[in-house]
């Protein structure tokens, strides 16, 4: 099955600022180099990409989640 | 000799062992924030001490080599790779022409420290080419590296000789996700209530993701000040003093929430009561935990931190020895 890592470790969140709808979905089809989420880290922002096609199948953190680098934050069906 | 960068990673800046003497100035010392790690990978590709490398932050750049050089990755566990293949760290390596120097994911620790023989040979500002990214100045261009740049390598006469040599696996050490740093309480301690400072010194901290070159906050406890008179001076917070020098290591806790250690990139002076210094031996570890990592502080006595820091001298020297 493949996923999406975190590529930092950091606070994950799932939408790129509160008011907003979040990046992805379970059941949204996702495209490589699709932005799934962002990673707080040392006072600012880092996107994670997706780097292949395909389905979320499960969100695998919640929003503001601590993240370690290489974790999986989703996955694609 | 260069180093083209392919990407730049999170945050990959030259350093070197600082910009000494400036203090009093109001400059901060900058360089490797994990000097041990930093000072063993130029003895391991037979630098001088004090040639700059390049100190790489949670997620590794995309490195390719102009020409043939000797190379060592000490620091974090951030797995390189040579062409796609898995190379070995605390280790001289040959890299050729050509080549390119990726990384994996960050297993432990925080940074990683690229040596390369000859040396980083950006022009030195005020004696050291470390970068301190805030004003601007020093390192490359003074600022993190940037795709596309191309880093300059000084000539190295006998580098081929250190080819293989290695650090004795008892010198290496190892970055877990709970660390224990030494401090000093002082200058400014008296401001805290008694049992304010046993529950820093007793409390589990977090590192909080804001933690970089500048300092390090934390979060786990709630510090209380005592009561007093704002002196003609002071802020009104009560973590306020009267402006004084801050020693690199520094702990101050503003609004008696979430302490912060200041380290190589931070203002140098200011009004907040400081609670304790992270002895110097100490703060590599400190700069090797990353956002989330636990920590804890213990009470040293000065006589403890300088055996520390001469045993560590000891230790230093005993690894260039041992590499020749």
């Amino acid at each position: 099955m493949a996923t999406v890592k975190a590529h930092l470790p950091g606070t994950f969140y799932r939408r790129p600022d509160p008011e907003s709808e979040p990046y992805v979905n379970e059941g949204d089809t996702v495209s490589a180099g699709d932005v799934v989420g962002i990673i707080e880290v040392m006072k600012s922002f880092h996107e994670v990409k997706s780097e292949e096609d395909g389905t979320v199948s499960k969100i695998l953190v919640e929003n503001e989640d601590a993240v370690d680098a290489g974790q999986e934050v989703l996955e694609l069906g | 000799m260069a180093i083209k960068v392919l990407k730049p990673g999170l945050l990959t800046t030259v350093q070197d062992a600082g910009r000494i003497g400036d203090y009093a100035l109001g400059m901060p010392p900058s360089g490797a924030m994990d000097s041990f790690s930093y000072r063993a990978g130029n003895y391991l590709v037979g630098n001088e001490d004090g040639a700059a490398g390049l100190e790489i932050t949670y997620f590794g750049p995309e490195l390719a080599f102009t020409e043939d050089a000797v190379i060592a990755l000490t620091g974090a566990e951030l797995p390189p790779k040579i062409n796609g293949d898995e190379c070995p760290t605390w280790e001289a390596l040959r890299v050729r022409a050509g080549d390119v120097l990726t990384f994996d994911y960050l297993k432990n620790g925080a940074r990683a420290y690229l040596s390369v023989a000859g040396g980083v040979d950006v022009p030195e500002f005020l004696g050291s080419r470390s970068t301190y990214t805030l004003i601007g100045l020093g390192g490359f261009e003074g600022r993190a590296l940037a795709e596309g740049d191309e880093v300059p390598i000084g000539s190295s006469d006998d580098s081929a000789s250190r080819v293989g040599k290695k650090v004795d696996d008892k010198h290496i050490p190892r970055f877990g996700k709970e660390a224990e740093l030494r401090v000093i309480v002082g200058l400014a301690s008296y401001r805290l209530t008694e049992e304010s400072m046993e529950e820093f010194l007793s409390v589990e901290w977090t590192v909080t993701p804001d933690a970089d070159r500048i300092g390090y906050r934390y979060r786990g406890g709630e510090l209380r000040f005592v009561e007093r008179e704002q002196p003609a001076g002071a802020g009104s917070d009560p973590a306020n003093v009267v402006d004084f020098g801050y020693p690199v290591g520094s702990i101050q806790v503003p609004g008696g929430v979430e302490p912060i250690v200041l380290l190589n990139d931070a203002v140098t002076g200011g009004g907040y009561a400081t609670i304790g210094t992270v002895i110097s031996v100490d703060r590599g570890r400190l700069a090797q935990t990353k956002t989330n990592d636990k920590t804890k502080f213990v009470s040293v006595s000065l006589e403890e931190a300088l055996q520390a820091r001469k045993e560590r001298r000891e230790e230093l020297a005993a690894i260039r020895e041992s590499l020749g």
